[in-house]
């Protein structure tokens, strides 16, 4: 383990974005693309040699994964012994996150050759992609939790700046806004969560912190005694990181930035919105996994039940969206609460030994993430191709553009869970995990994977199938290779993914252990799933009236559903009607009245009195000259008659 | 390293100003300039040469003149690690400063004077160890600025510079009522206006007591102390570009610093005594500026507004009195100093370019002056508290020495200040955003970026911002020692 | 007859000190209003000359200084007639409540 080849992994896209940021516009033009995808590739390659280095020769060491820190740099020494620290730290989970970011990115970055090819800002956009990934990266990495909460603000503003990239449109202004305002006050929780946590522990750094706040002693004892409001201290920390937490990862009620996000490009869409960025919050929880599960704070549960009911939810409204990247915004939302609530899945008794529910969800981030970018580049490439988001404006392009169409449904087979695909493995396991441990969220999760099939397939029949639109005719070729390139190798890795033996590399204590199939147990969800892809292939595979009835014997629920259930509405009444018109207006009428008005009120007070004593001062030499003579009988009197008696 | 060079280059600058003619102001302005950033520099290099050979004396490169030995005070110099890093702070300011006037039309000569003066009485107060020479210094700061916003300045400047010249007037008022009230309460052979010898003197509390809040307040106003603060939103819109980054940049400084030295240093009975008031005004000024700045359509209010919330983070530091929310103070008074001075540097060029400083008839300017707007960008991050630049680093150590305090009203008033960096990142984004997003508003769609001096003066603040941002860890080695003096004498050791 | 001592010198004085006060409260003639000072500046001399005489006969200070203050009075007319004729030629009058530009 070279701390300086794993350095490198976050340094080179840093240098790419430096490099293309400073020199982009003079020196690189439109080679900016070719220098981002180099120096990516070269990350990628030192990530996979390091993650393979690690998981199959240094990494196992007495039948655990060791978790190393090779570098550490203090990088802000406060007084009272915290100190920030910039590190690396190496154990099984950051090495798949630096393979999926890695991985990812490198496609983006090739994908986004031919997608902004001709854009203006062709190097901004490479060096602010360049930025993403040296966040991401630094993130996944970090071994100080002041550090994750560092990178967490740059992943969160480079995300600002791809969505809005194409910033003359109003909309991507509005869309970027939200997603940072509405993740910035999701990390205000974060914020003070580590305040308060590292203050428990004493220290910030990740290993220490976890060890002191789940295994119990002295910190433990006082850090659930100290109780505010009927929680003890470490419950409050703890659910304020997971606010943090589910703010990047559009957990309901704060998932309502992701869909607007896709204002952004569509690569980025695929590289933040969909298999890296949003997943952080997945990755925190996992992090901190040992603390969450086993400190008995008991907040685990909740996690749980926000993870299924947003799986639900999204899902749901992912089902009436006609704007093509909309759906796979809910989809992600829907899919990350699926991480969530199998992350959740703590059995009681097995204190910390191979629980399934931990390798479930990091196993389904990973393959969710492949087939979801493949999702998202295929979408880009559809895009591309008819420039237009909207459903209605596609249909039949099956023909017109075979390689895109095929790896399409590779991803939509892949999500909707049918075997041999990636999606089905990972689903299988969290599916499992729920069932042992409450069969509530089973229900829910397989409502859910039903809905979710239905819906991409929904997706798949609109674009690919149906009836052609009126009035668009499209000649042109599907794409270059820049294109399809990484639409085959995600394709590829969507249907291998899932045989990777991921209990063997990943589990909540670092110890591999044997997952078996239950071949009885995958029949219920893939029959559902089937289900799910047949109901949609009824209705949108021609074009027919079914739809459009369904939607109308529905009625409300299908109008709340498509309106997202109002709740982009209920924040919009809270920030405009309470944030601004009951706060912020106030308050600034408040300083311009009452508190500048108490300064013009001196102010004015002094000109009040001096205006009635200005006749003082009359300009008459004799008035004057009359003063100054009584002022001296005065002193003079005072001053002969100083001795008289009553002195 | 001989001290009075720092005071000195100044005036020397002054002086050639006066005596050269118009053209060759600025050039004079700038030079000066130059030579008095490396000097900073070489201080700041001496500085740590001393450190590093074991000089362990809390001021170094102390130097005493008798000045007016029947009134007590003496012209007595010397700096430590926080007087160093305001120097650099200042330093980077003025020369911004001369830069983004370069193109000055009116009464050059006197303008680039009167800024080559204001950057005197700054660096003289930044080192004057004397209570009475520093208030000389305090004042020779504040005299100009009005002439600057009544002379040079824009929109409703008389009433701007009368306010605040008479709101700093007051607070100086006040600051000397207190350092005679002090200096003649004690008994006369203990009479001194020499901050060292008060150090080590035990006042006694019934003086500290009442001594304390009437320095405080006094500074307090220059920094922005609610309620005092109102003569910020218009002193600041109301002064030309240069003058406005001095205004925020350095001279809401002053008052930080002297509440520090002059205030919490001097008389830590007080401030322990005061302590929660303090707390409670810098919490109001934080979430309530924040609040405030969401509603202003002018870029120049909204930046001053938000300098009343982020200098509310140097006063709640002071007021938490723990050693690491102390040192915050000190990295929030640099951070702001740098990073509003760029803010209004870059509202100064966008406003000579679009003759407006409404946000509302501004829009999409990134496409014809990419150059400014990155800036604008820069500032804006660094001013919501972007992790690598300057701002994230000084809320936080902020945040953290804060949360150091057991107590729930503590920890209540670090949650409220907390609250501000999710408001702030509304106006922010609000105003930057509609600024350099959406359909072009501009007369022509011809780019028209920044000239050179208008590059260079962002680069270079930009680069403080950035050093400070990412290498956080040099200021702090810098300034902590000198913070430890002043905890120790609040911890009564 | 009468030999005037100090006493009466000393009354002559100040009637002549009041008449000059009454004269400059009262006129609104800057003309006269310089002579009653004058009137004033006199009447001090006539004090400073009566005590010299009478009671420290052997010394000169009361005549130097009263010959100091005849030298003072001739400047301070010089000065104050070349304001009146300034005033005069602006404003056409030596009265002091017509120059009232400055007041307030």
């Amino acid at each position: 383990m070279n701390p300086t080849n794993i350095l490198l992994i976050p340094l080179l896209p840093l240098l790419s974005f430096v490099l293309l940021g400073l020199f982009g516009k003079s020196f690189f033009k439109t080679k900016a693309g070719l220098v981002g995808c180099s120096l990516m590739l070269v990350s990628f390659i030192i990530a996979v040699v390091t993650a393979s280095s690690y998981f199959f020769s240094t990494g196992l060491q007495n039948g655990q994964y060791q978790q190393l820190k090779p570098f550490i740099m203090p990088w802000l020494k406060f007084a009272n012994g915290l100190v920030i620290e910039m590190g690396l730290l190496i154990d099984p989970l950051s090495m798949i996150m630096i393979f999926v970011v890695t991985f990812i990115s490198l496609m983006v970055h090739i994908f986004s050759l031919s997608y902004m090819k001709g854009e203006e800002r062709f190097h901004v956009y490479y060096a602010f992609l360049g930025l993403f990934t040296f966040s991401m990266l630094g993130l996944v990495l970090s071994s100080n939790i002041f550090q994750i909460y560092i990178f967490w603000e740059l992943v969160g503003v480079s995300s600002f700046l791809l969505i809005g990239f194409f910033y003359q449109k109003s909309s991507a202004l509005a869309a970027a806004k939200k997603a940072f305002i509405v993740t910035r006050f999701a990390d205000l929780g974060f914020l003070i969560g580590i305040l308060l946590l590292s203050a428990q522990a004493g220290t910030l750094d990740f290993l220490e912190l976890i060890s002191k706040l789940s295994t119990p002693g002295d910190t433990l004892t006082s850090a659930l005694a100290t109780t505010f409001m009927g929680f003890s201290a470490l419950s409050w920390g703890l659910a304020l990181v997971f606010m943090g937490a589910a703010g990047k990862s559009a957990m309901f009620p704060l998932h309502i930035w992701l869909p607007d996000a896709m204002e952004g490009p569509t690569p980025v869409s695929a590289l933040i919105h969909a298999a890296t960025m949003v997943v952080a919050g997945v990755f925190l929880v996992a992090r901190l996994y040992p603390v969450y599960a086993f400190s008995g704070a008991g907040f685990v549960h909740f996690i749980d039940d926000i993870g299924a009911f947003t799986a639900l939810f999204a899902a749901i409204i992912a089902c009436t969206q006609t704007d093509i990247k909309r759906v796979l915004a809910y989809s992600t939302i829907s899919q990350i609460g699926f991480m969530m609530f199998a992350l959740g899945q703590v059995p009681p008794e097995t204190n910390g030994a191979a629980n399934l529910g931990y390798t479930a969800s990091i196993f389904h981030l990973f393959t969710h993430a492949i087939f979801k970018a493949l999702l998202f580049l295929g979408a880009g490439a559809v895009i591309h191709y008819v420039h237009s988001n909207e459903m209605k404006d596609m249909g039949g392009l099956r023909k017109k553009m075979p390689v895109t169409h095929a790896m399409f449904l590779l991803a939509c087979l892949a999500i909707a869970g049918i075997p041999p695909f990636a999606g089905f493995f990972s689903k299988e396991e969290i599916l499992l995990a729920a069932w042992e441990n409450n069969p509530t969220i089973f229900w829910m999760a397989l409502v859910t994977s039903g809905l979710t099939a239905f819906y991409m397939f929904r997706l798949y029949f609109s674009i690919f199938w149906n009836k052609e639109p009126e009035g668009h005719h499209h000649h042109e070729k599907e794409g270059d290779i820049f294109l399809l390139a990484p639409l085959v190798i995600l394709g590829i890795g969507t249907v291998v993914a899932g045989f990777v033996p991921f209990s063997q590399l990943v589990s909540a204590d670092r110890k591999p252990f044997e997952t078996e199939l239950h071949l009885q147990f995958s029949i219920a969800p893939v029959v559902v799933g089937l289900t799910g892809i047949l109901l949609a292939s009824w209705m949108y595979r021609k074009h027919s009236a079914v739809p459009e009835n369904l939607a109308r014997n529905m009625g409300g629920f299908y109008k709340a559903a498509k309106n997202k259930f109002y709740i982009d509405e209920l924040w919009l009444g809270f920030t405009k009607g309470v944030l601004f018109n009951l706060i912020a207006k106030p308050a600034a009428w408040f300083d311009r009245n009452i508190v500048d008005g108490m300064v013009k009120a001196t102010g004015s007070g002094m000109e009040w009195i001096s205006y009635r004593i200005r006749g003082v001062q009359s300009g008459k030499v004799q008035q004057y000259g009359l003063f100054f003579l009584f002022g001296i009988i005065i002193i003079v009197s005072v001053y002969l008659f100083k001795n008289v008696p009553w002195r | 390293m001989n001290l009075i060079l720092i005071i000195l280059i100044p005036l020397l600058t002054g002086l050639a100003i006066l005596g050269l003619n118009e053209k060759h102001a600025r050039t004079a302005a700038l030079a000066g300039a130059l030579v008095q950033l490396v000097l900073a520099l070489v201080l700041y290099a001496a500085f740590t040469q001393e450190r590093s050979i074991g000089n362990v004396f809390p001021i170094l490169f102390e130097q005493q003149y008798q000045w007016f030995p029947s009134l007590g005070f003496s012209f007595h110099i010397g700096v430590d690690g926080i007087s160093i890093a305001m120097i650099l702070l200042t330093a980077f300011v003025v020369i911004a400063g001369v830069l983004v006037s370069w193109n000055m039309e009116k009464m050059k000569k006197e303008f680039f004077f009167f800024l080559t003066l204001l950057g005197f009485g700054a660096y003289g107060f930044f080192i004057s160890l004397d209570l009475m020479v520093m208030f000389f210094f305090l004042e020779i700061a504040v005299i100009p600025k009005y002439l600057f916003i009544s002379i040079w300045g824009s929109g409703n400047k008389d009433y701007s510079a009368n306010k605040l010249a008479l709101m700093l007037m007051g607070g100086s008022a006040l600051i000397l009522i207190a350092l005679l009230g002090m200096y003649f309460s004690m008994p006369p052979e203990l009479r001194t206006f020499d901050m060292p010898k008060l150090a080590e003197m035990n006042i006694p509390f019934s003086l500290q007591r009442w001594v304390f809040p009437l320095i405080f307040t006094g500074f307090g106003i220059f920094t922005a102390m609610f309620p005092f603060h109102t003569w910020v939103p218009d002193g600041h819109s109301s002064a030309p570009t240069a003058g406005s980054m001095f205004l925020a940049g350095i001279s809401m400084k002053l008052g930080g610093y002297g509440c520090l030295r002059a205030a919490t240093y001097l008389f830590p009975e007080g401030a322990h005594e005061y302590s929660s008031i303090i707390i409670i005004l810098a919490s109001i000024a934080i979430i309530y500026g924040a609040f405030a700045t969401m509603m202003q359509k002018d870029l120049k209010y909204i930046n001053a507004y938000s300098s009343i919330s982020h200098c509310g983070f140097v006063l709640l530091g002071i007021g938490m009195l723990t050693k690491t929310a102390i040192t915050g103070a000190v990295f929030q008074m640099v951070s702001h100093g740098l990073m509003t001075a760029l803010f209004f540097a870059i509202i100064g060029m966008v406003y000579e370019r679009t003759h407006t400083r409404m946000v509302a008839d501004m829009g999409g300017l990134l496409k014809v002056m990419p150059f400014i707007i990155t800036t604008l960008y820069i500032a804006g991050f660094a001013s919501l508290g972007l992790p690598g630049l300057s701002g994230f680093v000084a809320e936080m150590t902020v945040f953290v020495g804060s949360w150091e305090n057991q107590t729930f009203f503590h920890r209540a008033a670090t949650v409220i200040a907390c609250a501000s960096i999710v408001v702030t990142a509304v106006y922010i984004l609000r105003a930057v955003g509609q600024v350099s997003m959406g359909p072009l508003k501009y007369s022509s769609d011809q780019k028209d970026d920044g000239r050179w001096n208008e590059k260079w003066a962002a680069v270079i603040l930009i680069a403080g911002i950035l050093l400070m941002g990412l290498a956080p860890f040099w200021l702090n080695d810098l300034v902590s020692p000198g913070v430890e003096v002043i905890t120790n004498k609040l911890a009564g050791k | 007859m009468m030999e005037p001592g100090l006493y009466h010198l000393l009354v002559i004085g100040a009637l002549l000190f009041f008449t000059g006060i009454y004269g400059f409260f009262t006129r609104r003639n800057m003309i006269s209003m310089l002579m009653s000072i004058e009137l004033m500046l006199n009447s001090v001399n006539i004090n400073f000359i009566a005590f010299n005489k009478y009671l420290w006969p052997d010394t000169l200070g009361g005549t130097f200084f009263t010959v100091f203050v005849i030298a003072i009075a001739a400047a301070e007319a010089a000065v104050a007639l070349a304001i009146i004729i300034n005033l005069y030629r602006s404003h056409q009058s030596i009265n002091v409540e017509v120059a009232e530009e400055m007041k307030y």
